[in-house]
């Protein structure tokens, strides 16, 4: 029979957060900004398909930043969730607190019951018809939330991102001042342009007369946006 | 979080294997007693047009010799690309269909690309055999199913029985206790390339000649405000005919028929 060598659990918690906060520090950042007609998430992204941004449910949305695998385990579940929810009790019932709340949990357990914290921080928007009842969740590796409001930048940068955006952020910008905003953060924290086939943007778009809110933006758009054309 | 065993790769993007594990509660009741009282009687019917396909059906649903409803929806939306139309048990079918919706949009969240019209129409077959042992108590859920295949750019249409046998379509088929009379007005009137009006026309004809057959089918009527429910699949999606516009193509069609 072999002893583990005693750890303070402060020590122990420490060197989780450390090794979690490395690994999302290598990855890119996602912005996820309010504008006048809903939410505008978007990313710097190599790929077209492997997204960081996707759908839940009719007004919710995810991103994810950190480690692919994960934080796609996260999306799927909360597919699940959502879609379990609507179904047996009824479509406007599902919620992106009651979302945040899961995924708080599912992260609290795992940063102290597994082998190894996940790399991943997780944004859940969810759309009203009015802009004032928009909600934007941060949740962190460790399972902590907070609530945000306007803008909200997660990701590798996370902290000059939000320093940025403090700064330019104004609310009741259109989407196209939006995506513009967004791109100058991103560009900004890196120090250096990004193009538009790199970029990943999707919305939630409460004026859409389709029951589902979320909306990819192609790529012939993002650069119409950004070149003005 | 890992999907079901026979899929050990991926995450299975099945809702209904979903719900089965974890809500079976909610689940259509696949072993209820056929002793209660059931909303039939129905005419459903389907037509390709020039560039899509035309799903519709009338509004009345029965219990034995009442009129259980005059304003009951038989057709629907499936997503964004296709729609079901619904004939037999009414509460079953309409169940079959919502679980059959959220199966659609399940599979494009979790993969991240819509089913093929194929799949999905394969997928419906498997339902409705799932739905068989109720069948033989009488429960019969005989859905047509209609929609646009992006990937061959037109329209298609899918018929079933209740064994899950599934066939497609060329022109036009229809189902429900009125299904026959519709028939004789599509096979006199329906020819390859209609342009959409044409097509809304034939198929509002069709329902109207059903009514005038069938106890079981309910006739539009003006004086009410009841129009058939008509669905208009093309490259541009899911387009439900509003009332509006259906009421002058109602009465002409009505006028013509006095």
């Amino acid at each position: 029979m072999s002893f583990q060598p005693y750890v303070p659990p402060e020590q122990l918690m420490k060197d989780r957060s450390d090794y979690a906060r490395k690994g999302i520090a290598r990855g890119k950042s996602v912005v996820a900004l309010e504008y006048a007609n809903g939410i505008l998430f978007l990313a710097e992204n190599p790929s077209a398909t492997l997204h960081k941004i996707s759908e839940i449910y009719d007004r919710i949305a995810f991103a994810g930043v950190g480690k692919y695998s994960e934080f796609e385990d996260m999306r799927i579940a909360g597919v699940r969730h959502a879609d379990t929810r609507g179904y047996t009790y009824g479509r406007e019932d599902v919620k992106a607190k009651a979302l945040a709340g899961g995924y708080s949990q599912a992260l609290a357990t795992i940063f102290t019951q597994q082998m190894k914290p996940y790399e991943i921080e997780i944004l859940v928007g969810e759309v009203c018809e009015e802009s004032e009842g928009d909600e934007l969740y941060l949740i962190l590796f460790d399972g902590s939330v907070t609530d945000e409001h306007g803008f909200v930048g997660i990701g590798g940068h996370s902290e000059e991102l939000m320093a940025h955006l403090q700064k330019a952020y104004k609310p009741g910008w259109d989407l196209r001042t939006a995506v513009k905003q967004a791109v100058a953060a991103l560009s900004a924290v890196e120090s250096r342009e990004i193009a538009p086939n790199q970029v990943e943007a999707a919305v939630l778009d409460r004026t859409r007369k389709q029951r589902r809110k979320f909306r990819r933006l192609d790529n012939a758009e993002i650069k119409r946006m950004l070149t003005g054309k | 979080m890992s999907g079901s065993p026979d899929l050990p790769i991926g995450a299975n993007p099945s809702f209904i294997d979903l719900i089965k594990d974890t809500r079976a509660d909610a689940l259509p009741a696949f072993d209820r007693s056929a002793d209660v009282v059931v909303r039939h009687g129905t005419t459903v019917l389907g037509l390709k047009f020039e560039g899509g396909v035309v799903v519709a059906g009338d509004r009345r649903a029965t219990e034995g010799l009442y009129i259980a409803d005059d304003r009951m929806e038989k057709v629907f939306a499936a997503d964004e690309f296709s729609a079901v139309a619904i004939s037999g048990a009414a509460g079953q079918a309409v169940e079959v269909v919502k679980l059959f919706t959220v199966e659609l949009e399940h599979y494009e969240k979790v993969t991240g690309e819509r089913l093929s019209l194929e799949g999905k129409a394969n997928r419906l077959a498997q339902m409705i055999r799932e739905n068989f042992p109720l069948a033989l108590q009488g429960l019969v859920v005989v859905p047509l199913f209609g929609g646009y295949d992006e990937r061959h750019g037109d329209g298609r249409l899918f018929r079933y029985d209740a064994t899950g046998g599934r066939w497609e379509e060329e022109e036009f088929d229809t189902t429900g206790s009125g299904g026959r009379a519709a028939k004789g007005t599509l096979k006199k009137l329906w020819r390859a390339g209609l342009p959409r009006d044409e097509a809304l026309r034939i198929a509002v004809q069709a329902l109207v000649d059903a009514a005038e057959e069938d106890i079981g089918t309910g006739g539009p009527s003006l004086a009410k405000g009841i129009y058939p429910t008509v669905l208009v699949i093309t490259s541009g999606g899911v387009e439900e005919i509003p009332d509006e516009e259906l009421k002058p193509i109602v009465e002409s069609v009505v006028g013509e028929t006095k």
